[in-house]
């Protein structure tokens, strides 16, 4: 399947130059919340992608009909709509991700970056290009999500998705210790800030001027 | 932005169009959400059943398992009411049914008899629950389990952290079979006539809701307790 380059920006843009956290700073207060561990901060991401996708298409198909005085009222409904309904999937099939992600799911509403996709890209685009939009932003978002708690895991307990990679004797007896500073929130924030300095480094189109 | 006019010729601006276009939208959304619900509602129920029971086995300090329903089927004996006597087979009663709170779940630990007994209460900003676990003599405690709706995560919300839960253990709820409960007190402090554990720094409500909630909950089965 060929993209045209449009559709092809729409993709892959908020995946790399514009992404949502590191670039547009948006949905940075879920980034700092979820991402102590790996887990939650995957199915947080998936859980945005789907949710950003499916919202993005039906404002599309909806763009036309919307009565523009409660457009944000009707992309808040079928937003949360969305999220409602994941929620109750997660309740029903994934109880105990559920139970950590608890309030979280609910903030998906709130999440800027759903909002900003919708007005900004849904309500002007065909459903194809939104749904690419949509994908895109999601996964540029998890792929934030997704390094951070990398980093944060790893390095706050010793351990990816649960499994020890650091908690062995012989590592501990040499002097490595977990670093309990990073599963509170603030180290959330330095990494994106780490992430946002290496990515304006290498890339000149993101410093200011 | 949106077209202001569509081909039939009506304004997608108009009041009319407007307040139809929210309503029909609503009453869909409706239909919608309340449908998932009660498809998936069943399951749900099942789920929060399961839950509550590993919250049951973990009082019983047995975290390790592969199937909770199996475990549980083997530890709990039998289901007592506030005076000792049998109220039902465990395979009936619905941990999370309206009498949840007013029962004894007489358990079996690798043959030792425990009675766990569940316990509520109001924390700073929302509930607070948990099981306690005692030994047969109906007084030490064998294990304990919190947990809460929305304590201040750090703070309040440290009353689910093994580092709380174990101070518990061993501490006695009876002196000269009497009903003492365990208090929650201030790092430092001591309680008069009762075993004590030490509070949480900066939690000082919920930790003594947690005091008030052991308690008021063990009030309720002291015929039981002290017989």
């Amino acid at each position: 399947m060929s993209l045209s380059k449009k559709n092809k920006e729409a993709f892959l843009n908020p995946l790399t130059i514009n992404n949502p956290v590191t670039v547009q700073v948006l949905g940075i207060c879920s980034a700092l919340a979820v991402t102590a561990q790996l887990e939650p901060a995957l199915v947080m991401g998936l859980a945005v992608t789907v949710i950003v996708a499916v919202a993005n298409v039906v404002i599309s198909l909806l763009r036309n009909t919307v009565p523009n005085r409660i457009r944000i009222i009707v992309q808040l409904v079928v937003v949360a709509t969305l999220v409602t309904l994941v929620s109750e999937v997660l309740k029903a099939f994934a109880y105990d991700v559920s139970v950590q992600l608890s309030v979280y799911v609910g903030l998906i509403i709130t999440n800027c970056i759903l909002m900003g996709r919708l007005e900004a890209f849904a309500m002007q685009n065909g459903p194809f290009e939104s749904l690419l939009d949509g994908i895109g932003s999601g996964l540029g978002y998890a792929k934030i999500l997704v390094i951070v708690a990398f980093f944060r895991e790893l390095l706050g307990s010793g351990k990816l998705l649960g499994f020890n990679i650091l908690n062995y004797d012989c590592i501990q007896n040499a002097g490595y210790q977990n670093n309990g500073l990073m599963l509170l929130a603030p180290m959330a924030l330095i990494i994106c800030g780490c992430i946002i300095w290496w990515e304006r480094a290498h890339n000149k189109d993101l410093q200011e001027k | 932005m949106a077209a202001n006019n569509n081909s039939k010729g009506f304004s997608t601006n108009s009041n009319t169009y407007t307040i139809v276009y929210a309503i029909v939208m609503v009453v869909i959304v409706a239909f919608l959400l309340a449908f998932a619900h009660s498809a998936l509602g069943p399951k749900q129920d099942e789920n929060v059943r399961l839950d509550t029971k590993k919250q049951i086995l973990s009082a019983l300090n047995i975290n390790e398992f592969t199937d909770a329903q199996a475990t549980f089927t083997k530890n709990v004996v039998k289901i007592l009411d506030n005076n000792g006597t049998e109220k039902c087979a465990v395979a009936d009663f619905d941990v999370t049914g309206s009498d949840k709170n007013d029962v004894i779940y007489q358990c079996s630990v690798n043959g030792a008899t425990k009675y766990v007994i569940p316990m509520n209460g109001n924390g700073l900003w929302g509930a607070i629950w948990g099981y306690i676990a005692l030994d047969e003599n109906k007084s030490t405690v064998y294990g304990i389990y919190f947990n809460h709706a929305s304590e201040t995560a750090g703070l309040g919300a440290e009353i689910v952290k093994p580092a709380f839960c174990n101070q518990f253990k061993n501490k006695n709820i009876k002196r000269d079979d009497k009903l003492t409960s365990i208090a929650v007190v201030k790092k430092g402090q001591s309680a008069e006539g009762k075993d004590y554990v030490d509070g949480i720094s900066g939690g000082t409500i919920t930790s003594s809701a947690v005091s008030v909630m052991i308690e008021t909950s063990l009030k309720k089965f002291e015929g039981f307790l002290t017989k």
